[in-house]
């Protein structure tokens, strides 16, 4: 996938695991660029971001009010974000933000 | 700004809150204390003994992917002396377990553990698409969750298993309690806290993963890159079970020792005196444990093979309803309409009663 760098974008990287993927095309990696913006980029913009934009099937098993549903685990660059202020982490471009849901079958 | 480890001396950069504690701790200390918890679960309560063959139940999930690793390098790193081999059940679901198996497969190369692999065709003679195509998408997964906890047990007596262990975790445990008080099942609720459960003629079954966080295990297998299968059965929605599971996901969200807490609560439960608790009893036709003379597996399974698949599903009155509209059916056929209403009741009941003396 060809990633085009304009000035006024923001690069990020998302990726799903643990069938999250499901909801996202069946891909796991996605490489994504937000627009830029005013304000800074929250995780809490991106969760809604993606609902509009990258989800492809049944949104409420991805979304729950402003937030991922309960049982998604979420992971800014390796790290748990219940470490970084979780939906309102500010987003640095190229971030690498992974989603993982623990709710299928184990 | 990193955030540092809160274990005393380490000053890596925590990757993880963990749910039980609130500690916040590198990926290495997150290593060292998941594995380090699971192997005093295992030395608390005498799950294993040296010189014991061990059957981990393999589902290619992350649960017992987590588990098979776990205990090979605990079996490893202490010296248990155990010996390990893997146990997939084949529901014989086309595209659902095809995959899984793949990945217990994989399991099996990657831990160097031998993998045994038992269909519901070579235990039953049905496979769960078959199944489907007899009975419909309804009660499907009575029969499969029923024939999926025999299996086990099954497999492990064939392979002469000491020892059954799943993956179940911490959030399984505390998901069964709530279900089982909001069943009413004081009998399960009794029982379903025991780490290690045991019945006559069978095998031991234990659960090393009781007080592992669900949260955690996950963690676990991303860091350590460990491959497994997540998917959902094609056939199962199963509404009851879900709205507990995000009940508790809820609840975990806002207080996360929660989880830990229904453990707790459901362990230390002691039920009245005079509570009558069904006996439990062996069945008469293949010898598992049984609530009932004929275990609800040969129950199951003599409905699908008799071509009467709601037998053992519906309750016992509807069950005798239905077993007079098969008479009447048997009537109708051989006997035509020259039989007196008289003597045709009298023959209803006698098929009647030689059916339901062959049932229970």
């Amino acid at each position: 996938m060809s990633k085009i760098c304009l000035s006024n974008s923001f690069p990020l990287t998302v990726q799903f695991g643990g069938g999250a993927e499901l909801l996202f095309n069946n891909t796991k990696k996605h490489d994504v660029i937000l627009p830029q913006k005013e304000n800074p980029w929250t995780l809490r913009l991106l969760i809604a971001w993606l609902k509009e934009n990258l989800l492809t099937e049944k949104p409420e098993l991805f979304v729950q009010g402003e937030s991922v549903r309960p049982g998604i685990l979420v992971l800014v660059n390796d790290q748990d974000w219940e470490l970084i202020g979780e939906l309102d982490y500010e987003l640095k471009e190229n971030d690498n933000v992974l989603f993982i849901s623990t709710l299928h079958g184990g | 700004m990193p955030i540092q480890c809160n274990n005393i001396g380490c000053k890596k950069s925590a990757i993880l809150k963990r749910p039980k504690t609130s500690d916040k701790i590198c990926k290495e200390c997150f290593f060292q204390s998941f594995e380090t918890e699971i192997h005093d679960t295992i030395v608390k309560n005498n799950l294993f003994h040296p010189g014991e063959k061990v059957a981990i139940a393999a589902s290619g999930g992350k649960d017992s992917t987590v588990l098979a690793y776990i205990l090979k390098l605990l079996n490893d790193r202490y010296n248990y002396n155990l010996n390990l081999f893997l146990l997939s059940v084949d529901e014989g679901i086309t595209g659902y377990r095809d995959d899984s198996l793949e990945t217990v497969k994989k399991n099996r190369d990657d831990y160097d553990i031998p993998l045994k692999i038992l269909s519901y065709e070579e235990l039953y003679g049905w496979s769960m698409d078959n199944i489907v195509k007899q009975v419909g998408r309804k009660n499907n997964c009575t029969f499969c969750g029923v024939f999926r906890r025999q299996a086990l047990d099954r497999g492990a007596a064939i392979l002469e298993a000491d020892c059954l262990v799943t993956g179940h975790n911490a959030d399984d445990i505390a998901e069964t309690i709530l279900m089982n008080i909001l069943r009413g099942d004081i009998s399960r609720l009794s029982r379903c806290t025991s780490i290690i459960t045991m019945g006559e003629n069978s095998i031991p079954r234990c659960k090393p993963l009781k007080y592992a966080y669900e949260k955690e295990i996950v963690m676990y297998a991303y860091f350590k890159k460990l491959h497994y299968f997540s998917t959902e059965c094609i056939y199962s929605p199963e509404a009851y079970r879900g709205y507990v599971r995000s009940f508790l996901k809820n609840l975990e969200k806002i207080r996360p020792s929660a989880i830990i807490d229904i453990i707790y609560s459901g362990e230390n439960i002691s039920i009245r005196d005079d509570i009558v608790l069904p006996n439990r009893g062996i069945c008469k036709k293949c010898g598992f444990i049984s609530s009932q003379n004929i275990c609800k597996a040969c129950m199951l399974l003599e409905g699908l093979n008799r071509g009467l698949p709601k037998l053992g599903i519906s309750k016992r009155h509807k069950r005798c309803k239905f077993w007079l509209e098969q008479c009447k059916h048997i009537l109708i056929c051989p006997q035509g309409s020259k039989m007196t209403s008289l003597g045709r009741t009298q023959h209803m009941i006698q098929i009647k009663e030689s059916l339901f003396n062959s049932f229970l």
